[in-house]
């Protein structure tokens, strides 16, 4: 279906309309326009949503690299549609709230174009069949987001928040790109239906861990999973908004898509049991240990969000088990912890996307998110209160929020897997997820109770608080009370959710247990006096009792292995690399070009010339060469005489004179060995160049004789004549070396082929285009950097522009 | 100091529309005999070159009041885009194709899409060459 890949493509075509209509609407109506895209495009993923339940797929290529097994490859199934569903539903409801949260004197036309951009590279990620294709979209994720945290980019916290996510997850996305790589090595092919259809036979090969390890990397990273969960609160100097959309709701959860869509590639497997699930528990455990510290309401959420994360990346890995040996009776059971986890995606999307909305409420109103200012502010905002309750105890599992169900659904899963007896799980360690998960339940219960309790209820502040506490206006008010009635509508109306949204994404993680019984489980709110329902009231009870004497157990936090941090790692790694960068760039940046000249042509000397050496290709067949007629040798010796008194030159213009008269006879040559576009180019560049010298010539120093010792000359010189010989005795090796048949006689047909008579220009234009366009891409941008490097470069004692 | 370059500026004005002339020649035959895009580019920017030597800078933007930088980036965004445009009508990236067409006066023609690539080719020469000698030129 085209509809699918267009979809990609709108948010984009719509970000480049962005600016222009800024320009006429200059307000916060702008959001309107911007609004529509993920409107628009929600309804038409919805109108797939029942033939996607029937069990229907969509796919969808176009031609690109064909040659390469890149092509762009859309493809619609049940995973994919959950996560299109919450990317452009969410997308629509932040998009809303921003129109009321943002001042009207903010950059607002960047903030969107920044946001579409967003969300189409997260279209581009779900839909994705090809992964290089899906590589670059979820580059492309990580960049928007990088922008999006920077939006406040005069803050110097914003920058190092956005720089830190940009590490971490670009470089789990480098890491995830060779993984791809290997993947394709083993398979032959970049196509993940292609790569799950095929896999089962390279299981034993060497490449398939590291591949696996890879993919995961990328995965954890993206998805804030321990101990790469720390850009995630830094994060948070986003505006509001997008942290409400990018580091709640979607883009962290492009880890836990690609998990899903791996687990039919590596699931089953031991060491991704161990590790998704593993990471997964003790990511929830961190998290909500780390949540119950935060002071700042957004710290608190985002912390909250990595444990939840982790919860649903557990799920993930648990679920794989029933993947183990293939489809039958009894691993059925276990792929309801992949059910739990897709349930709770969605669930999570709705409870965290209101909550972030109702600190930001609070924060966009008081003007502080520090819950030691806030306090009573429940009788002023009750219906920002109504969505903080609805949302917090949905979080901590309570009915009648659609939380409980699939927190319900977890402690099952996790209940479960103690009766596995693959993977050589003994009962210890059997027990010790059930455990880990119900510890950290009890925090997630403490963590909401605190964002409740501490800024609506309480003794309200007003000296404390920057502006009086008043509701916030309509238009803000509509987002989070949106998704607070699903957090309650999905509670009493799951199984439509689970039939029609669930259940094809549970075969498209299963492909072997298509239309399996028991694949889908109803979900019901009450199952009877089971383990489940006594370990929810053990978390209420117990969570209960550690909110009431928070303030007397707090003083652990201090003790210390809880003062242990990450981010004191992070920062350390980072300081030491950028003075060991500096060191070492400095031991070789003399600041001198003959230096760097020197370096290069060693560097030509070792690789071309100890190639040949190593190869020990020297035969050297002269019988076929042409006849060197008079001319020629009078051009030679044009040139070799200016090279020479090139070195005896006394004036700069001298020099730079005997090279045009270098670069002259090299067209000569060119036009007598009647090669005229050659001959062409070269004089014109020539020209060009001396133009520029006469240019540069103006800031150049005095040319002053040069005092170098002997030996340094002498090294000089042996460089040159060795890199000439190197040069020379390439030309005539390969000449008299034909290893491969001549590709040339296939542009000789340049004009059947590309109906041009030029061959040059049939190469250039036709056969080779793919280089021409990026060659003259990487020009533009080389123009480009050379104006910037000139013109905005701050002059000497001009004040510093990045912090202001 | 003023230096007299009567001469000069006179050669100049005739020769300008020689060179000019000469590129567009070149860039248009590229397809079947020497030139193209590429060395089409560089002989238009030379004769700006040439221009923004013999004349001062502000002499020349007055009567080319273009932005290069512009110029650059729309041929570069040419160039990718007659790539897109294949992919519209189902082909691969970048294939290019031609037709021949009768046209009113110069008769039976073959017209190409690489034409327009060549085109993105040559403006995005043409663009950064200017770009860079005029930024250098002007950091004074």
């Amino acid at each position: 279906m085209l509809t699918i890949t267009i979809a990609i493509f709108i948010p984009f075509l719509a970000a480049i309309f962005v600016p222009f209509i800024y320009k006429r609407v200059r307000s916060r109506n702008i959001g309107w326009f911007v609004m529509a895209v993920p409107l628009t495009l929600f309804i038409a993923l919805a109108s797939f949503i029942p033939s996607v339940a029937g069990g229907k797929t969509y796919i969808h290529t176009i031609s690109w690299i064909d040659s390469a097994g890149i092509n762009f490859t859309t493809y619609l199934d049940g995973l994919s549609m959950i996560f299109g569903l919450l990317i452009t539903g969410v997308g629509s409801l932040v998009i809303l709230y921003s129109i009321y949260y943002l001042s009207e004197r903010e950059a607002l036309g960047r903030f969107y174009v920044y946001l579409l951009m967003f969300m189409g590279a997260m279209l581009g990620v779900i839909f994705s069949d090809n992964l290089m294709v899906l590589y670059v979209f979820w580059e492309l994720t990580s960049i928007s987001s990088f922008l999006l945290i920077a939006f406040w980019y005069h803050r110097k916290k914003s920058r190092s928040g956005a720089q830190k996510s940009m590490i971490i997850t670009v470089s789990g996305g480098v890491g995830m790109l060779a993984g791809f790589i290997m993947l394709h090595t083993l398979t032959g092919s970049f196509s993940v239906r292609e790569i799950i259809a095929t896999i089962g036979q390279y299981t034993g090969e060497s490449l398939f861990l590291p591949a696996m390890m890879l993919v995961l990397f990328g995965a954890f990273t993206k998805s804030a999973q321990f101990p790469f969960h720390i850009w995630l609160p830094d994060a948070m100097e986003a505006p509001t908004p997008v942290s409400a959309y990018l580091h709640s709701a979607t883009m962290v959860k492009a880890g836990i898509y690609l998990v899903a869509r791996f687990t039919p590639v590596f699931g089953g497997e031991a060491v991704w049991f161990y590790t998704v699930t593993g990471v997964g528990i003790f990511t929830l455990f961190w998290g909500s240990v780390n949540a119950v510290r935060q002071t700042d309401l957004k710290a608190l959420l985002a912390y909250s969000t990595i444990s939840q994360l982790g919860l649903i990346m557990s799920l993930f890995g648990l679920g794989s088990a029933a993947l183990n040996g293939g489809y039958s009776a009894d691993s059925v059971i276990y792929t309801q912890a992949t059910f739990a986890a897709l349930f709770h995606l969605i669930n999570h999307s709705t409870f965290k996307g209101a909550l972030f909305m109702v600190v930001g409420i609070v924060d966009h109103q008081v003007g502080t998110r520090d819950i030691r200012r806030l306090g009573g502010l429940m009788s002023l905002m009750p219906v920002t209160f109504t969505a903080a309750v609805i949302g917090s105890f949905s979080m901590a599992g309570l009915p009648p929020f659609n939380g409980f169900l699939s927190k319900e659904m977890f402690f099952e899963s996790v209940l479960i897997i103690r009766n596995l007896d693959i993977f050589a799980m003994g009962p210890l360690w059997g027990s010790i997820i059930p455990v880990v998960a119900w510890i950290a339940s009890v925090l997630t219960f403490v963590y909401s109770m605190i964002i409740v309790f501490q800024t609506f209820l309480g003794k309200h502040q007003p000296d404390r608080l920057d502006r009086k506490a008043v509701e916030a206006p309509v238009g803000m008010l509509v987002a989070p009370s949106i998704l607070a009635t699903f957090v309650v509508g999905i509670f009493f109306f799951p199984n439509i959710i689970g039939n029609y949204v669930l259940r094809p994404a549970m075969a498209a993680v299963y492909p072997p247990f298509k239309g399996a019984e028991g694949l889908v489980p109803h979900i019901s709110a009450w199952h009877g006096f089971n383990a489940p329902i006594l370990m929810t009231i053990g978390v209420v009870v117990l969570g209960a009792l550690l909110y009431f004497f928070l303030r007397y157990w707090r003083g652990i936090y201090s003790i210390a292995p809880m003062r242990w941090n990450l981010d004191t790692v992070y920062n350390g790694l980072l300081l030491q690399l950028e003075k060991g960068s500096a060191f070492l760039t400095r031991t070789y940046m003399t600041g001198y070009l003959r230096d760097y000249l020197v370096y290069i042509f060693i560097f030509f000397i070792a690789t071309a010339g100890g190639g040949l050496l190593w190869a020990g290709g020297f035969s050297i067949d002269l019988s076929n060469d042409a006849s060197v007629t008079i001319n020629e040798y009078i051009i030679i010796l044009v040139m070799m005489g200016a090279s020479v008194v090139i070195l005896f030159a006394k004036s700069r213009i001298t020099a730079i004179l005997l090279n045009g008269v270098l670069g002259y006879s090299i067209a000569i040559l060119f036009v007598v060995f009647r090669a005229p576009d050659l001959a062409l180019t070269q004089i014109i560049v020539e020209t060009v160049t001396t133009a520029l010298f006469l240019l540069c010539f103006y800031f150049l120093p005095e040319w002053s004789k040069e005092k170098s010792t002997l030996s340094s000359k002498m090294g000089r010189g042996i460089i040159a004549i060795s890199v000439g010989s190197v040069v020379t005795v390439l030309a005539l090796v390969v000449q008299g070396n034909k290893m491969f048949e001549s590709v040339s006689v296939y542009f000789e047909d340049a004009y059947e082929l590309a109906g041009g008579k030029n061959i040059v220009n049939t190469i250039l234009g036709d056969f080779r285009a793919f280089d021409t366009m990026l060659e003259v891409v990487v020009l533009f941008i080389a123009g480009i950097g050379v104006f910037t490097l000139i013109k905005l470069k701050a002059g000497k004692g001009d004040k510093d522009v990045e912090d202001q | 100091m003023k230096i007299n370059d009567v001469i000069l500026q006179t050669v100049t004005k005739i020769v300008v529309f020689i060179i000019l002339t000469f590129g567009v020649e070149l860039f248009l035959s590229g397809h079947n005999n020497p030139g193209g895009g590429f060395i089409g580019g560089l002989v238009l920017s030379s004769a700006f070159v040439l221009l923004y030597l013999v004349f001062d800078i502000e002499t020349v933007r007055k009567g080319i009041p273009f932005d290069f930088k512009k110029i650059a980036a729309f041929g570069a965004l040419l160039a990718v885009g007659t790539g897109l445009g294949s992919v519209l009508f189902g082909s691969a990236f970048l294939t290019q194709t031609a037709s021949h067409f009768n046209l009113p006066v110069f008769g039976e023609t073959e017209l190409s899409t690489v034409v327009l690539f060549e085109a993105g080719v040559a403006l995005t020469v043409v663009g950064v060459v200017v770009t860079i000698i005029l930024s250098i030129s002007e950091d004074v």
